[in-house]
Formats: C-alpha cells, structure tokens, sequence
C-alpha cells in the first residue's frame, strides 16, 4: 500500500520567512540597479568589449538556464522513468526549473544593448538563427512545466502527468541542446564548433540542476522544520554524483578530441597549460572543485552521509560550474581567432593576442541579481501554493523498506 | 513580420493612450505645442513632402516605410527620408546658435511628441540635427569641403520609368 | 484610395525636379557615364549585382593606415567614442601585419567586413537584423538589432563592433547608435548612388595616398575590372576553409 504524501505551503510567518524575502528582494533591486546603470550608461562601464563580447552576465545567465532544465531531472525520474520514491520531490522539481529560467532569462535580457526592443526579439524572426529557436524553446519551456505542474498539483489532472511529464522531458533535452548548440554551432571560434557541446551541456545541467534542487531541498525542509529522510537524501546525492563523473567524461572527450587534431593544439595549450585564469579556473575550479572533490566528498563511506558534506558537496558542484561556464564563454573568446595560420598577426585591435577581460561590478550584481530571482521566485511559491511535501521520511518515501514503521509514518501523515 | 510588429506596438499604444491620454484630455490645460517652422517649402502649393495634415497624422508610417526601403532595398529617395525632415525642420537655433537637439522641449520633434508622450527611438543613431559632411567626391564635384550643413542635393538619378512618367506629362523635353 | 492618389501627384511634383536636375547633369556629357551605370535612386537593388574588393597586399605598405582613417571620416565612428575603452572603440576596419615564422616573411593588409556571400552572422541573428543585401552587402539594420551580439560571437573576421555609449552628431551616411552593432557597410550609401562606378572611401584614401591597393566592382560581371583581374592573377579568401565565399579577396598573402 502506498502511503499517501501531503504537501502543504509553507506556514512560517516568523522573521525567518519575511527576513529571507526581504534579503532577496534587496539583492533583485541591486540587479535590476545594475542592469539600469548598464543600459543607461551604455556598455563601456562593463569590462566587456568588441573581443569578450559576452561576459559575465552570460556565464550566469547560461548557467541558470543550463541548471534550470536540469532541475527538472527529478520530476522526470518520477514521471517518466516511474520512480515513485521521487513523486513527492516533483513539484518542486518544476518550480526550481521554472524560477532558474526566469532568473538566467532576465539577466540574458537586460544585458542586451537594447532590452527596450524585446517586442522586436519576439515579432521579428530568424528561422535560421539557434538563438530565435532558444527564444521559443525558453517560452516554451515555461509553458510545458507550468501544465506540468497543474497535471501534478490539481488531483482531477493526476492521471495526465505522466505523458505531460513526458512532454516535458523531451523539451528539456531540446533546451539544452539548443543552448550548448549556441557555442556548438559557432565555426569561426577554435574553442567551439563541436557538436559535442550540445550533449555536454544537456549532462552539466544534469549536474548543475541536480545539485541546486539538493540544496534548495535541504535548505526549505530545514528552515521549514519539516523531515528530510536519509534514502531519498542519499538516493539524489548518489544520483549527483554519477551526473559529476559523466561531465568530468564528457569534458575528457572534448579534450581528447581537440588534443588529437594538430589544428587545435594551440587552443588546448591555452586552456589547459598557459591560458593564465583560464587554466586555473579549468583545472582548480572546473575539475578539481566542480568535479573530483565533491565526487570524493558524496562517495566517502562516513563523510558522505553527512548533510553538511552533501550541502557542500552541492555548493562545489555548483562553484564548479561557474567556473566551467566562464571557461568555456570567456575562454572562448579571448583565445584569438586564427586568421592566417602558421603566421604572427598584430594589429591595433589585438589580433593574435590573448583578449583581456576584466568583469566589473555591474556585471557581477547583474548576474547575483539572476540568481537571487529565481530564489525569491521559489520562497514566494512555496508559501503560496503547496509544492513542499509535508515531510519526506524514510517510511513515507519508502514505504516497502521500512513496512514496519508504517504505522508511525501515517501518524506522521 | 512587420506587419505585426506594427500591430502589436499599436496596441500598446493605444492601451498606453487609454492610460495616459484620457487624463491630459480631460484636464483640457495642457497648452498646445508651439511647433517650429519648416526652413522651406516643398512647393509653391505645399508646405511639407505631403499634405501637413496627413504629415502630422502619419508622417512615422512615411519615414517607417522609407526606413526599410533604404535598409533594406538601397531605394534612396529623398521625400521622405528622415535626413531631409531633420534638414528642413531643425535648422532653428537656440541660444547658443547651435541647432537644436531632441533633449531641447522647442526642437520640432519633441514639441509634439512631449505633448503627446510618445518616445522618439530615432536619435539613438540618427543625428538630431543638421550635421556637417565633409563631401569627397571625384565624379560629381571636386575634392570639396562642404562646410556649410548639409541640405539635400537635387542631383538624384531617377529610373526610366519615373522619366517615362514626366515626358508623358511633358514635363521633359 | 484617394490616400495613395494624392502621394503619387506630390511624388511626381517632387521628381519633376529632380529629373530636371537630372538633365542638367547629363548635360555636361561627363556626367552621362555615371548616370549610364548607376542605379536610379527609387529601384531597388538586385542580385544581378554582387558588390566586392579586391586588396593587393603587394601595393600595401606597412605603417599605412589612409584606409582606416578614410574609412573613420567618410562613416564617423572612432573619434566620437570618448568613454570607451580601446577594445571598445569601434573598428570597422583595422591593418593587420603578418609574419610568417618559418620564413620571416611579412605582409600587411587591411581587414574589415569579408561580406561573404554565406554570412554565419546573418545565421545566428535572431532578429534578422544582421542581412545580406540582394546584391551581397553585409549589412545591419540597427532599427531591428537588439544588441545581442551573437553575430559578433560568430564572425570569424572580429569585423563588428558594438557599440558601448550614446552618440551624437552621427553622419547621415553611416546612422550608428548606443547598444546595436555595426560594421563595414561596403560604403553602401556610395555604392547605392554610383554602382560600378563607386569607390569606396578606403580604396579612395587608399589611391590618394598613390598605392591604389583596392579594386572595388561586380563580381558577377565578367567585363568589371575586378572580375578580370581575378580572373587573371586570381586571389586569395581569408578562411577559405569555412566556404563562406566571401566577397573581399587578397592577393599576395
């Protein structure tokens, strides 16, 4: 018998609750502040110039979009794949991907030279362009969790969810795909062009997504006074960690394959050996905080079960990404383009060097700004609408296991 | 495509009218928008390149059309091209002897677009005044400067068909 | 419609002028070739027509930069920029010197738009503000640019530049404002008004400085001096490896 698992919004009203909305509305005001001084001035009080010409607004903005289709991974799981341990996790699951979304949009929008022409973004179109059908596949996206979530939330749609969750987990992949195409599909860059970046982006949002859905989890359920069992908090750490080790595959064969080539030799020594920021944010950021150590933390036999570890765990993966997404943006672009091969080029607007990048404080609060978008969007929610499970112990996740607790876990209920 | 940007942005316009205008009309005080006047004419009969009536209603959907034309197309009359509205309407000086710009409440566009509280997206790109060309030209004049502002130069081509057109009306000999 | 009446009597109004103008012109009998070859100003253009460069690098000379300055004083940009910072400062244009490391050969050119005939950032804007002229112009239609700046992610030229503060006083020749992205317009207004006949303001700077570097013409016609001359000496496309079949070819690199 399956024991049934209520959800119910938050109840705090304390100053835990209005302090925390308060703080995220603060730095949201700072954001769209930043943005305001961005627009208004124009972009020379950015550090971003005619050769990084997408700086670090964009490694946010592309994570949390990234990480927004991920967090939907654990909806899926429970719909698509019928895992029905992780049913009472999809609501949030598809609210995290939702305000993720909302938050990389809006800082990918208000970086824009003209935001005040986004009716144009949407009425005019380039079928051709990656980034016409991202507009769509974002939009889009939206819409397909939002009936997601009303199949999941509303009792008399219950029996729709799972081909809506179907649905909405083949737009996922699309999304991704669409936006690891935007540097997939770029020819004239060495460090892009390879159609291994769709399916690497659709595994780091596996990753990242996974890894902030662990945390806003942790962090509600905490702040909520509601219980968090140990299966299903080790079933998704576990889960995490596999997703950590496939980037870290996946990146291997990205760089096995450029290393292979002669022609992108030069590319590779720069992000691997002498790129300077570059290098160190790939291999002490990327690989070493983003990837091997949370990968040792999640597995360790003892400090793994940890909550504090996992937490952590999840904040590297997450610090881990950053750094990949500024490797892969702004690495990018300040290797220089190769114009004239076997030759030395130099010129007054600096061919054949590295391009230099310097981000500056607006870009930084824009960015924080995204972010703290899509938590706020989260805390207003779940005190709204009931996307929190009143608890998620071990003997209501699982009741099969702990059969003999099922007693106490109605009681619970 | 176009055709519904359009559209879209009337609609816009008119909710932002329905908000924003009702009041100004029903407050009836505003004053009236002192508009400047035109540096010439077009002709003997007409003030502007259209009658002024239809200018003052329609004159975005002239220069709109004339835009992607030009862009788009490389047709580069000059009736109803913006450089010439600003040529013909924004010579009048302020105290500094400078023409005007589009911050200036007086400069003809924003006279009425002030009054109107409609946003002028022109001057990001285009000069909201006169501007100085300095003209090299080997084929139509020597090496000259043109240092006085530059007004439109009646030395535009035109196809057969608009020449078939004037000799019909024996207007060319 | 009375409305479309109405224009098409002021237009003609309008254009006896101009015609007549038009006739004083061919009257000095010089003028009677430009008219001959140029597009009349109310057709559109075609692609009849596809508009390119040809760059000897061989009559360019290191050090020279006429090109880049002509190309600043014909379209305005670059001197206005006062907060920008130097990478930027628009550069619709620059010179590139090249050394060859195995052999100590160097070379110099000028570098700007290639206005290939498949522009990758004609395929990635999502607006299509970023096109391609019937006739093979690379331009941007600023009206409709939301300053993205994918193209520039996709140029693999560095051709365009985005433009990071408000302007003032821009030429009516070369309208360019805050938060879009430009680049070399072929100097499109002339070409509009002179056809083959047209020099664009590098390849004019370029001749006045006595180097005469730039062939400017049609490369769908085979009698055009720039058709010819490829066809005699041949020249190079930068990148050729990406097919782009770019209209700006060099030769002697």
């Amino acid at each position: 018998m399956k024991a049934n698992v209520h959800f119910r919004e938050v109840l705090n009203n304390g100053t835990g609750y209005y302090g925390l909305l308060a703080l995220l509305g603060a730095i949201v005001l700072i954001g769209l502040g930043a943005a305001y001084f961005m627009e208004h001035n124009g972009h020379f009080v950015t550090g971003m110039n005619n050769e990084i010409v997408w700086g670090m607004p964009h490694v946010f903005a592309v994570f949390l979009i990234v990480a927004a289709s991920g967090a939907l991974n654990v909806a899926s799981i429970g719909s698509v794949f019928g895992k029905s341990q992780y049913k009472p996790l999809a609501p949030l699951s598809g609210l995290l991907a939702i305000a993720l979304l909302a938050g990389g949009l809006a800082v990918l929008v208000l970086d824009l030279g003209h935001p005040d022409r986004l009716i144009v973004a949407m009425t005019y179109y380039n079928f051709k362009s990656i980034f016409a059908w991202n507009v769509m596949l974002y939009t889009g996206f939206m819409a397909v969790v939002v009936v997601y979530l009303w199949m999941m939330m509303e009792r008399k749609m219950n029996k729709y969810t799972k081909p809506a969750g179907f649905f909405a987990f083949i737009w996922r992949l699309a999304l991704t795909t669409g936006t690891g195409s935007i540097f997939g599909f770029i020819v004239a860059r060495e460090a892009y062009d390879a159609a291994i970046m769709a399916p690497m982006f659709v595994i780091m949002s596996f990753s990242f997504g996974l890894a902030a859905y662990i945390l806003v989890l942790m962090a509600s359920f905490k702040w909520t006074e509601r219980e968090l069992g140990d299966k299903i908090l080790y079933r998704l750490k576990n889960l995490l960690g596999i997703f950590v080790g496939a980037v870290l595959y996946f990146v291997l064969a990205y760089h096995l394959t450029n290393l292979y080539a002669a022609e992108h030799h030069s590319v590779e020594r720069f992000i691997l050996l002498d790129g300077g920021i570059y290098t160190k944010l790939f291999w002490i950021g990327q690989i070493l905080i983003g990837g091997l150590i949370p990968l040792a933390m999640l597995y360790h036999p003892t400090l793994g079960k940890s909550r504090a570890v996992i937490g952590w765990a999840c904040a590297l993966v997450i610090l881990g990404g950053m750094a990949q997404m500024y490797v892969i943006i702004i690495g990018g672009q300040a290797f220089p383009l190769v114009l004239f091969p076997g030759m030395e080029v130099s010129s007054s607007f600096a061919d054949g060097i590295v391009a230099s990048y310097t981000p500056k404080l607006p870009e930084y609060l824009l960015g924080i700004g995204g972010v703290a978008i899509a938590l706020l969007l989260v805390t207003i929610a779940v005190k709204v609408l009931r996307f929190l499970p009143e608890s998620l112990a071990d003997a209501i996740v699982d009741p099969h296991t702990a059969s003999d607790a099922k007693g106490t876990a109605k009681k619970a209920a | 495509m176009a055709v519904m940007y359009n559209y879209v942005r009337s609609l816009i316009l008119l909710a932002g009218m329905a908000l924003l205008g009702l009041p100004l009309v029903a407050q009836s005080e505003t004053p009236l928008p002192v508009i400047p006047e035109a540096s010439s004419r077009f002709s003997a009969e007409q003030a502007c390149v259209e009658p002024t009536e239809e200018m003052r209603k329609n004159h975005m959907n002239y220069i709109l059309h004339q835009r992607d034309e030009t862009m788009h197309k490389g047709i580069r009359t000059r009736q109803h091209s913006l450089e010439e509205c600003i040529n013909c309407h924004v010579p009048v000086e302020d105290k500094d002897g400078q023409p005007m710009r589009i911050t200036n409440k007086d400069h003809f566009c924003s006279s009425c677009h002030t009054y109107a509280a409609v946003k002028v997206d022109c001057f990001q790109c285009h000069a909201d005044r006169p501007v100085k060309t300095t003209a090299f030209h080997p084929l139509t004049s020597q090496a000259s400067e043109k240092t006085a502002f530059h007004h439109s130069d009646a030395g535009e081509t035109v196809s057969a068909d608009t020449l078939e057109v004037l000799a019909e009306e024996g207007k060319l000999q | 419609m009375t409305h479309k009446s109405e224009i098409n009597s002021s237009r003609r109004q309008f254009l006896n002028g101009s015609a007549i103008a038009a006739g004083l012109a061919i009257a000095p009998g010089v003028m009677l070739h430009q008219v001959a070859q140029a597009k009349p100003a109310d057709q559109a253009v075609t692609s009849d027509k596809r508009w390119g460069m040809l760059i000897d690098t061989n009559k360019c000379s290191k050090g020279c930069d006429a090109c880049v300055r002509g190309c600043q004083t014909e379209n305005g940009w670059g001197e206005n920029e006062t907060k920008s910072g130097p990478n930027q400062v628009a550069q619709w244009i620059r010179k590139v010197e090249l050394r060859d490391t195995s052999t100590g050969f160097t070379k110099s050119l000028p570098l700007m738009c290639q206005h290939c005939e498949h522009p990758p950032c004609v395929d990635v804007c999502p607006t299509g503000a970023s096109f391609k002229r019937a006739d093979g112009i690379v331009l941007v239609d600023k009206h409709i640019c939301i300053g993205c700046r994918y193209c520039m992610m996709a140029c693999p030229y560095k051709a365009r530049s985005f433009i990071h503060e408000d302007l003032q006083d821009q030429l009516p020749v070369a309208p360019r404002g805050k938060g879009t992205v430009e680049s070399c317009t072929l100097c499109v207004h002339r070409v509009d008004k002179d056809g083959e006949n047209a020099i664009p303001a590098c390849a004019e700077a370029c001749n006045a400085e006595g180097h005469e570097a730039f062939v400017f013409g049609d490369l769908k016609n085979p009698n055009s001096r720039i058709s010819q001359e490829l066809a005699k000496h041949g020249g190079t496309q930068i990148r050729a490896d990406l097919g782009l079949n770019v209209g700006i070819r060099y030769r002697g690199i």
